[in-house]
C-alpha cells in the first residue's frame, strides 16, 4: 500500500467540464462505465443484505425474523434488484462500456449521447424500483416474474416497480442497439472478425438477444400496468384473455435474459484463461460461433419454465428437447477453458482463481440445469428450493464470480493502481465456500421437497437449511473483504504499468488509467490476434 | 484539472451508414414490440373465431379507411421532404414536413371521434357494458384499445420527431448534405404507417 499519487491520471482528469457535472453530463464511455459500475456494485451490497435476511428468516421453522408479509416483498425486491439493477447490466454495461470501445480500437462507442441515454434511464428505473419498496400499497410482492393474475390484484406497489423494470428494460435495448452498431462499424484497421476478443464477441451476441428479446418484455410489462389501471382482463380467463399467455410473454423475454446475464460473463473467463495460462484460446471460432449459438437456440426455449403450468405434452417435449440443445454449446465453451489451461503456463492470480471457480460452479449450474430441462424429473423439482439453488449456480456462481473476476482483471486498468493479491485469494477462498455450502444445501433441502417462496417449512427440513444459513455467513464476510480490499487498492494501491497482466488485447497498450480519446492522435492498427502473447511482457508492478 | 486544447475532443466522428443501421436495429425492436400484441391477437382469434367477426362488425369501417389513407398520404410527402432536402430545396422541405405532421394530427383527431363514439356505446375496457357481451367480443376490444392506442402513441412521438427535424432544418443544423436525421425520423414515420396497414386488415377488414 501507498500513499504516493499517480503520475498519470489518464480521463480522470482530462474532462471537458469541471466536477461533477464532467461525470453527469460525460459521453465518454468510460466515465459511463465506471458510473454504471459504481450504482451496480451499489444495487449487489443492498440485495446483498436482503438475501441474508431472508437466508437469516430460513435458518429455523416459524416466523425468526420477519412474517410471511415481509418474507414476500423481501425476496421480490431481491430478485428485482439482482436481476434487473444487477445482473442483466453487470457487465455488458459496466464492463462492456469500459472495455469494449477500447478491445476494437475505437475511441467511443457509435451513439455516445445514447449511451449517457442509457445510463439516465438505468438511474430512473433504480430510483422506481426503490421508491416502489417504501411508498403507499407496500413492497411489491409477486416475485421478481410478474405472474398474473396475482399481480394484477395485489394491492402493493407493483404499477412503480413495473415501470421501472420497463426504464431497465429500455436502458438495456439502447446499449445492445450500441454495442452492434459500434462492433459493426468501429473496428479499427486490422481488426477483423477473427481478432476479435472473445469478448466482444459475446457482447455482440449478448447485445443481439438486449435488441431481440426486450421489447417483449417492454410490451408485457406495459400490459400488466394497462391490465391494473382499466381492469380490463387481459389475462383473465373469464373474460376472454388468458394467463398462460402472460407466462409465454415473459419468458420470451425473461428466458433469452439469463443468457444476457451469463454470455459476457463466459466473455471474460475466455480473456482471462488465455493470459493466465500465457497460451492462445484453444477453438477461437468454436467459441465465437458457440456464443451465437447460445444466443441463438437460448431464444427458443422459454417454455421449459412452464412444464407444470397446463401446457400440452407435445409442447413440453419440444421444448425440452430445445432445452438439451443449449447445452451442446455451452459444454463446447468449457471444454475449450480447459482445453485453453492443458500444458499452459498457469498462473493463479486472483481473477484466475475467479475464472475457475467460474467454470466449477458453472458445470454444476449446468448440469443441474439438464435436471431441471427433462420433463420427468422437473415435474419432480418444480417450485422446489433446488430451482433457487440452480439458478444461483449459473447466475451467482457463474455471472457472479465472472463479475469478480472482471473487477480483479480489469480494476487495476482503469485505476491505475493494484489491491493486495494475499487478500484477494483469502476473499476469494471464503466466497468459493460459502458459495458452494450455501447453495448446495439449497438444493439439497430442494431434492428432499423444500418448495421456494415460503418463509416457514417442516422441521425435517430443518439442518440443512442451517447449513445453508451458515454458508451465506462466510459467503458475506468473503465478499465484505473482497469489496473493502478493492476499494483499499483503488485508494491506496500500487501504481501499475500499462500491462500487468501480460495481456495481448489492445487495452493493455494504453496507460493505466487509459486517456481521455483512448488511443492519443493516431488510430490504432491492428497487426496481431488477441491471443498472441509473442513477445509480450507482463509490467512488474 | 481540466487540460484544454491538449486533446483532440472537438475531432467530429460522423458515420451516416452507422446511425441508419443503429434505426434499424431499432425499428427491428419497435416490430417486436408489437409483435406481443399480435401474438395475443392470433391466440384470441384461434379461440373465439366468430366472437371475433362479430366484434369486428361492430367497428366503423369508415374511419378507419379514412384513416389507413391520411397515413399513406403522410407516407408520402415525408418520402417527398427526403427528396426536396437531397435537392437542398429547404422551403419545400419544410413544408412537406409541415403536411406530414397536419395529417398526423388528422389522424388521432379522427381515432378522438372514432374512439369517442364506440365509448359512448358503452365499448371500452373494463366496462360493464362490454364485460356483458361474453369473453370472445371482450377479447376482441381490450386487444383493439391497446394496441390502437400503443400505435396511436406512435403517432404522437413520431409528429413530435418530425416537428424536431422541421425546426432543426429551419435552424440550418440538418442540410442538404447532412439529413440523416430527416431519414432516420421518416423511417420511423414509415414504420408507424406499416403498424397500421397490419392493423387496420386485421381489425376491420379480414373478420
Amino acid at each position: 500500500m501507498t500513499n504516493e499519487p499517480l503520475k498519470y491520471t489518464g480521463f480522470y482528469s482530462e474532462s471537458p467540464r469541471p466536477g461533477i457535472l464532467g461525470w453527469l453530463l460525460s459521453t465518454d464511455h468510460k466515465r459511463i462505465g465506471i458510473m454504471y459500475l459504481v450504482c451496480i456494485v451499489t444495487m449487489f451490497l443492498v440485495a446483498m443484505c436482503l438475501g441474508l435476511a431472508l437466508r437469516l428468516e430460513l435458518i429455523a421453522p416459524g416466523p425468526t425474523i420477519m412474517g410471511p408479509q415481509t418474507y414476500n416483498a423481501t425476496f421480490t425486491v431481491h430478485g428485482i434488484i439482482m436481476i434487473f439493477l444487477f445482473i442483466i447490466p453487470s457487465i455488458p454495461a459496466a464492463f462492456g462500456n469500459l472495455v469494449l470501445p477500447i478491445q476494437i480500437g475505437a475511441r467511443d462507442v457509435s451513439f455516445p449521447k445514447l449511451n449517457l441515454l442509457s445510463w439516465y434511464c438505468y438511474i430512473i428505473g433504480g430510483i422506481l424500483a426503490v421508491i416502489s419498496i417504501f411508498a403507499g400499497g407496500g413492497a411489491p410482492d409477486t416475485g421478481w416474474t410478474f405472474y398474473v393474475p396475482f399481480s394484477t390484484q395485489t394491492t402493493t406497489n407493483v404499477n412503480l416497480a413495473v415501470t421501472g423494470a420497463l426504464m431497465l428494460g429500455f436502458s438495456s435495448m439502447l446499449t445492445g442497439i450500441n454495442f452492434v452498431t459500434t462492433i459493426h462499424r468501429l473496428r479499427a484497421e486490422g481488426m477483423g472478425w477473427g481478432r476479435l476478443p472473445m469478448f466482444v464477441w459475446t457482447l455482440y451476441s449478448t447485445a443481439w438477444i438486449q435488441i431481440l428479446a426486450t421489447p417483449m418484455l417492454g410490451i408485457t410489462l406495459i400490459l400488466i400496468v394497462l391490465e391494473r389501471v382499466f381492469g380490463a382482463g387481459l389475462f383473465d380467463a373469464a373474460r376472454g384473455g388468458d394467463p398462460i399467455l402472460y407466462q409465454h410473454l415473459f419468458w420470451i423475454y425473461s428466458h433469452p435474459a439469463v443468457y444476457i446475464m451469463i454470455l459476457p460473463g463466459m466473455g471474460v473467463i475466455s480473456e482471462i484463461i488465455p493470459t493466465f495460462s500465457r497460451k492462445p484460446l484453444f477453438g477461437y471460432w468454436a467459441m465465437a460461433f458457440s456464443s451465437l449459438a447460445i444466443a441463438f437456440a437460448g431464444s427458443l426455449v422459454w417454455a421449459h419454465h412452464m412444464y407444470a403450468s397446463g401446457m400440452s405434452d407435445f409442447a413440453i417435449l419440444v421444448f425440452s428437447f430445445l432445452t438439451f440443445i443449449v447445452a451442446i454449446p455451452s459444454a463446447i465453451k468449457v471444454f475449450n477453458w480447459v482445453s485453453t489451461l492443458y500444458k499452459g503456463s498457469i498462473q493463479l492470480a486472483p481473477p484466475m482463481l475467479h475464472a475457475l471457480a467460474f467454470i466449477f460452479n458453472f458445470a454444476i449450474g449446468g448440469l443441474g440445469g439438464l435436471a431441471l430441462g427433462a420433463a420427468a424429473s422437473d415435474i419432480h423439482l418444480h417450485d422446489t428450493t433446488f430451482v433457487v439453488g440452480h439458478f444461483h449456480y449459473t447466475m451467482f456462481g457463474g455471472t457472479g464470480f465472472a463479475f469478480f473476476a472482471a473487477l480483479h482483471y480489469w480494476l487495476p486498468k482503469f485505476t491505475g493502481r493494484m489491491y493486495n493479491h494475499k487478500i484477494a485469494v483469502i476473499s476469494w477462498g471464503l466466497v468459493f465456500v460459502g458459495f458452494n455450502v450455501t447453495y448446495m444445501a439449497m438444493q439439497a433441502v430442494g431434492v428432499q421437497g423444500m418448495p421456494r417462496r415460503y418463509y416457514d417449512y417442516l422441521p425435517e427440513f430443518m439442518p440443512l437449511n442451517v447449513v445453508s444459513t451458515v454458508g451465506s455467513w462466510v459467503l458475506a464476510i468473503g465478499l465484505v473483504m473482497m469489496f473493502v480490499n478493492l476499494w483499499n487498492g483503488i485508494r491506496r494501491g500500487h501504481p501499475v504499468g500499462k500491462n500487468p497482466w501480460g495481456s495481448a488485447t489492445l487495452e493493455w497498450t494504453i496507460p493505466s488509467p487509459p486517456p481521455m480519446e483512448n488511443f492519443g492522435e493516431e488510430d490504432p492498427i491492428v497487426t496481431k490476434g488477441p491471443y498472441d502473447y509473442k513477445g509480450v511482457v507482463a509490467d512488474e508492478y | 484539472m481540466i487540460i484544454k486544447g491538449l486533446l483532440p475532443m472537438s475531432i467530429e466522428h460522423r458515420d451516416d451508414t452507422g446511425a441508419r443501421f443503429g434505426m434499424w436495429l431499432f425499428l427491428y425492436t419497435e416490430v417486436i414490440l408489437f409483435s406481443g400484441l399480435f401474438i395475443l391477437y392470433s391466440v384470441g382469434l384461434a379461440k373465439f373465431p366468430q366472437q371475433f367477426a362479430e366484434a369486428s362488425h361492430k367497428l366503423n369501417i369508415y374511419f378507419g379507411t379514412i384513416n389507413t389513407l391520411v397515413l399513406l398520404t403522410s407516407s408520402l410527402t415525408i418520402a417527398l421532404a427526403i427528396t426536396a432536402i437531397q435537392k437542398n430545396k429547404i422551403k419545400l422541405t419544410l413544408n412537406l414536413c409541415f403536411v406530414t405532421i397536419f395529417l398526423a394530427i388528422v389522424f388521432l383527431i379522427n381515432k378522438y371521434f372514432e374512439w369517442s363514439a364506440e365509448i359512448g356505446h358503452g365499448i371500452y375496457p373494463g366496462s360493464e357494458h362490454l364485460a356483458e357481451m361474453g369473453p370472445g367480443i371482450t377479447a376482441f376490444f381490450n386487444l383493439y384499445y391497446f394496441t390502437a392506442g400503443l400505435h396511436g402513441f406512435h403517432i404522437l412521438i413520431g409528429g413530435t420527431l418530425i416537428a424536431v427535424v422541421a425546426t432543426l432544418i429551419a435552424k440550418g443544423k440538418v442540410t442538404s448534405d447532412r439529413y440523416t436525421l430527416l431519414e432516420n425520423s421518416a423511417l420511423y414515420w414509415h414504420l408507424v404507417d406499416l403498424v397500421w396497414i397490419f392493423l387496420f386488415p386485421l381489425y376491420y377488414l379480414i373478420l
